[in-house]
């Protein structure tokens, strides 16, 4: 397995070698897919849209659906406006969603198609909506383009007039599992929340019989355009959720929070005093014996991840979240790579390193890729890899033990529907780890070494 | 109402002009025609992909001694990384490129200032690291925009390094579909690859396997197949495959087409080039792989190959047998809808009709009309503006043309063994059934609910669409992390799968019990 990969490393700047990042528009695709009633619509060749639904049907084990312009090379070179004109009304004629979610692709950012104009020019069925972002995939990663269709739909849709006594939540490029979770958080913490996008119910539908092409499930229009009228919004994940709280800010003036994501005890206990403080009511009891349970457990166990040394990768806000309960659980992060190029990943994560006093002898990278962290890997081991699927190809490679965590996660199942976030996350998070250093340690330990007692 | 009026009486009257010839029920006996490779309606949920996709993703991908560049945004390169499945081990340098993924990530000021220079940048740090004998270059949509020469590239690079680079502009939105990338890419294999290795002898009764790209290892069981036999594999196209194999190809007795569509190109020219045969074959179900084996080992006339043969067979059918009756008990009377690329919606229904299957639907992703309604269509087929973009490459004969048949035996196995022909997915199907071209989300939908297949062989795409409305749905792109399926052995693995699925015990818990007794 990757035998042709070197322990010497050679600067690079031209290739990069198996991406730890993909591009903008499959984030976008997937936001959209967080609004109720919503068809993601990728605006350029359809190839395009068939690898996201591809690649977002893999992760989730759920049907990803989205529609193209499917341009040719006629479109290609006289512009893009009457495909998507073409596109907006079969999308409406035979699939009739409430609103279509239309996100750009480096070809049509590359011929400079205006979907702003093209929309305004659109003849829409009553009721029916429209709204655009732009995601050249030539810029950022799958992250960033999550944030701008999150954008986009405030742009559009979220009025300044409503008035909510409810707070706003941008969750994030999580999963339907920490969205489930989420609302649990808000809920104990007598908190009413509007959050978008709602992926739940939409991407870990139930086994019924029945097929729903929009399942009920996803942020709804009316809650988007109240958005402009809350009190108050927080945007976790200081990537994914940066533009979006921008946005509402620069549209409806609502005041913003930019966190970390609620990932391990800390940023979990920051969270809900956070909501505390906004909801005015203490802390649920439930939360803090919830809280408990898993000091509890992260302080039995304390002695086999001391000091075992760990590379995290995925995207930066999930990477960040996760280097906090690595080093809560006594693990060292090593390595703490992302693929996403932005630079403030490696400002977050030293600080937080450097909060524990562990910023010795780690490499912390953006814009990186798997092969680099694979050679890092070469050079000084690491004793567990935290990260995404293809991180599978490095646990073979260099017989490491491998938790899943993180987006995408291809080959296994059940990951979408459990969160990361909260307590419940970091309690989930330290099983997972430990389970694996363990069967590690049962596994290549002598026979007269492996006892049935801890 | 029949399937095509249900359909078709949803649409307005633009689908409606569009679809309406893509869709048709088998007559048997009667020459019928079918619309195929025509765009796809924009906003009609197509599982079509690109250019890229069949050029990259398909034919050149898999190639295990070759750097293969995606030139372009990370996005292509990265989805086409490892996800077809096509298994391949390492070459006889030790080399195996396909665990990797290559590209040139490119950056806004690439697409303003032009991407040449970080694709050559890029190439010289592959030779840095990795050394390697071949590198290719595949174009995605920008960089075919933005004029980025990438041919020019590669022509510099091998002048400078002495390695053979070829670049293949396969953007996205050439063509209609992935079929434009195959085509694509079966002309730079032309130009540059066949024939260029003259070197050493091949031996005895030697064959190509075209179209086979070793996805869940199929290939490596019809090369043991072949091989017990006593032919010599000189190349696979190219699962498994390589470029030095390739290089080699055009010295064989014969190419065998298992994928039609996507590779018919080369079979073409090398017939044109080097006077090599070709056989169109299926490895997939137990008669189709046996008149296969027969109609090649009748193509050589061989009377020791022709008796080798049927001990094969008899040999391979006769291990499997016990676990077909077995599987063949648990499916019979079943029926199947197929939705696949370019060749297998044919293929499969061989394999489901041995475990008494039936396929109510039949159609392909990206296939021409010839692939549904045989070659002989072939000169009728109009080009239009879409198809006129792909180049038709004309080869000529070459000085090492070889005819290995007579004329009269080469008519009088045209004829016996239907050499270079393609009879169609259509003729292949009992009366009623119905074929669909291209069939999108919504046409999908209303089959599960009208025609009820009990299985529904797709793509990933569709596997969960299906599996909610409760029909099992197995893919037939990737196999669902399993495979081999051609060959005797995969026979079994594909009847062990398609049971597995129908029979799991969860189907029968889907109703919770109070809501059971509500219902009855």
């Amino acid at each position: 397995m990757l035998d042709q990969t070197p322990k010497e490393i050679v600067a690079r700047s031209g290739i990069c070698i198996n991406p730890l990042k993909t591009c903008q528009p499959v984030g976008a695709l997937y936001a959209a897919l967080g609004v109720s009633r919503c068809l993601p619509h990728s605006h350029g060749s359809q190839g395009c849209v068939s690898y996201h639904r591809t690649l977002l049907t893999r992760h989730f084990k759920e049907p990803a659906v989205a529609s193209s312009s499917s341009f040719t090379e006629g479109a290609s070179v006289f512009g893009g406006g009457a495909n998507l004109k073409q596109s907006v009304k079969n999308i409406f004629d035979v699939y009739n969603p409430d609103i279509i979610a239309v996100h750009t692709t480096c070809l049509s950012e590359t011929i400079g198609d205006d979907l702003g104009s093209f929309i305004q020019e659109l003849d829409l069925p009553e009721g029916k909506i429209v709204v655009h972002c732009n995601t050249p995939s030539y810029v950022g990663s799958h992250v960033t383009g999550f944030g701008q269709m999150v954008a986009g739909f405030v742009k559009y849709l979220a009025k300044k007039e409503e008035k909510s006594d409810q707070i706003g939540v941008f969750p994030g490029f999580v999963n339907p599992g920490d969205i489930r979770e989420l609302r649990r958080l808000l809920a104990l913490m007598g908190v009413s929340a509007i959050i978008l996008p709602d992926p739940s119910d939409v991407l870990d539908g139930p086994m019924t019989g029945a097929y729903q092409m929009f399942p009920e499930g996803g942020t709804s229009l009316r809650e988007i355009a109240a958005l402009g009228g809350v009190k108050r919004a927080l945007a976790l994940g200081l990537l994914a959720s940066k533009e979006p709280a921008l946005a509402l800010k620069s549209k409806c003036g609502v005041e913003t929070d930019l966190c970390p994501q609620p990932m391990g005890v800390a940023n979990t206990d920051a969270f809900l005093m956070r909501l505390s403080a906004i909801s005015g009511q203490p802390i649920a009891r439930e939360l803090e014996l919830e809280r408990g349970r898993l000091l509890d457990l992260m302080l039995d166990a304390n002695q086999y991840y001391y000091q075992k040394k760990v590379a995290i990768f995925g995207d930066p806000d999930t990477v960040i979240g996760l280097t906090t309960m690595a080093l809560e659980l006594g693990l060292t992060p090593k390595y703490l790579a992302t693929g996403t190029p932005w630079e403030g990943f490696v400002t977050e994560v030293k600080t937080i390193l450097g909060q524990y006093d562990a910023l010795e002898g780690t490499r912390v990278k953006a814009g990186t890729d798997f092969f680099e962290l694979h050679q890092w890997i070469k050079n000084e081991p690491v004793d567990l890899l935290i990260g995404t699927s293809y991180g599978k190809q490095i646990a073979k490679a260099e017989d490491i033990p491998m938790v899943r965590a993180g987006f995408p996660i291809l080959d296994r199942y059940g990951h979408a529907h459990h969160p990361l976030i909260g307590y419940e996350g970091a309690r989930r998070l330290a099983e997972l780890t430990l389970g694996a250093l363990m069967d590690r340690y049962d596994r290549d330990c002598a026979d007269e070494d492996l006892d049935v007692v801890l | 109402m029949d399937f095509k009026s249900a359909v078709l009486g949803r649409y307005n009257a633009r689908i409606y002009k569009s679809r309406k010839d893509h869709i048709l029920e088998v007559k048997a006996g009667e020459d019928q025609k079918i619309a195929a490779n025509t765009r796809a309606v924009p906003g009609l949920m197509t599982n079509r992909g690109c250019c890229y996709a069949g050029c990259k993703g398909v034919v050149v991908g898999p190639l295990k001694d070759t750097c293969v560049i995606t030139h372009g945004p990370i996005g292509c390169g990265f989805y086409s990384w490892g996800t077809r499945r096509n298994k391949a081990r390492p070459d006889a340098d030790g080399n195996n490129y396909i665990q990797y993924c290559f590209s040139t990530d490119m950056q806004e000021p690439d697409i303003v200032f032009g991407g040449e220079k970080k694709l050559k940048k890029a190439i010289d740090e592959i030779m840095a690291i990795f050394k390697p004998k071949r590198i290719m270059i595949c174009s995605t949509c920008p960089v075919g925009l933005i004029g980025d020469d990438i041919h020019a590239v590669a022509n510099q690079v091998e002048k400078d390094y002495g390695v053979t680079c070829v670049a293949f502009s396969c953007e996205g939105y050439k063509g209609v579909s992935q079929s434009a990338g195959h085509h694509i890419a079966n002309n730079g294999l032309m130009r540059r690859v066949i024939g260029t290795d003259d070197s050493g002898s091949l031996g005895q009764h030697t064959i190509n396997l075209l179209g086979e790209y070793n996805i869940g290892g199929d290939g490596w069981e019809t090369e043991r197949l072949l091989r017990a036999i006593g032919y010599q594999v000189v190349a696979v196209f190219t699962g498994d495959g390589s470029v030095a194999d390739i290089a080699r190809s055009h010295r064989a007795d014969i190419n065998l087409v298992q994928c039609h569509r996507s590779i018919n190109y080369v079979a073409e020219m090398m017939k044109t080039a080097f006077g090599i045969n070709w056989l169109k074959v299926n490895f997939i179900g137990l008669k189709a792989i046996a008149q296969s084996l027969r109609d090649l080992a009748t193509f050589f006339g061989d009377p020791v190959l022709i008796e080798r043969t049927e001990e094969v067979i008899a040999e391979e059918l006769a291990a499997v047998t016990p676990d077909v009756e077995y599987y063949r008990s648990r499916l019979s009377g079943r029926t199947a809808a197929l939705f696949v690329g370019g060749s297998r919606s044919h293929h499969y229904q061989d394999l489901l009709a041995d475990f008494g299957v039936e396929t109510v639907l039949a159609g392909y992703e990206f296939a021409h009309r010839d692939d549904y309604e045989g070659r002989e269509v072939i000169p009728d087929i109009k080009e239009d503006a879409d198809s006129k973009n792909i180049e038709n490459l004309v080869v000529e004969p070459d000085r090492r043309y070889r005819a290995f048949l007579t004329p009269e035996r080469y008519q009088e196995l045209k004829e016996t063994i239907g050499l270079e022909e393609y009879a169609g997915l259509i003729r292949g199907m009992a009366n009623g059934g119905w074929v669909v071209d291209d069939l999108n989300h919504f046409e999908t939908e209303e089959m599960i609910r009208l025609l009820k297949p009990d299985v529904f062989f797709s793509g990933v795409k569709d596997k969960y669409v299906a599996q909610k409305a409760g029909v099992v749905c197995r893919q037939l792109h990737s196999y669902d992390y399993s495979g081999p399926y051609s060959g005797y052995r995969g026979a079994v693995n594909f009847g062990r799968d398609v049971t597995m699925g129908l029979f799991a015990p969860a189907w029968k818990l889907v109703t919770p019990p109070w809501l059971e007794a509500k219902n009855a």
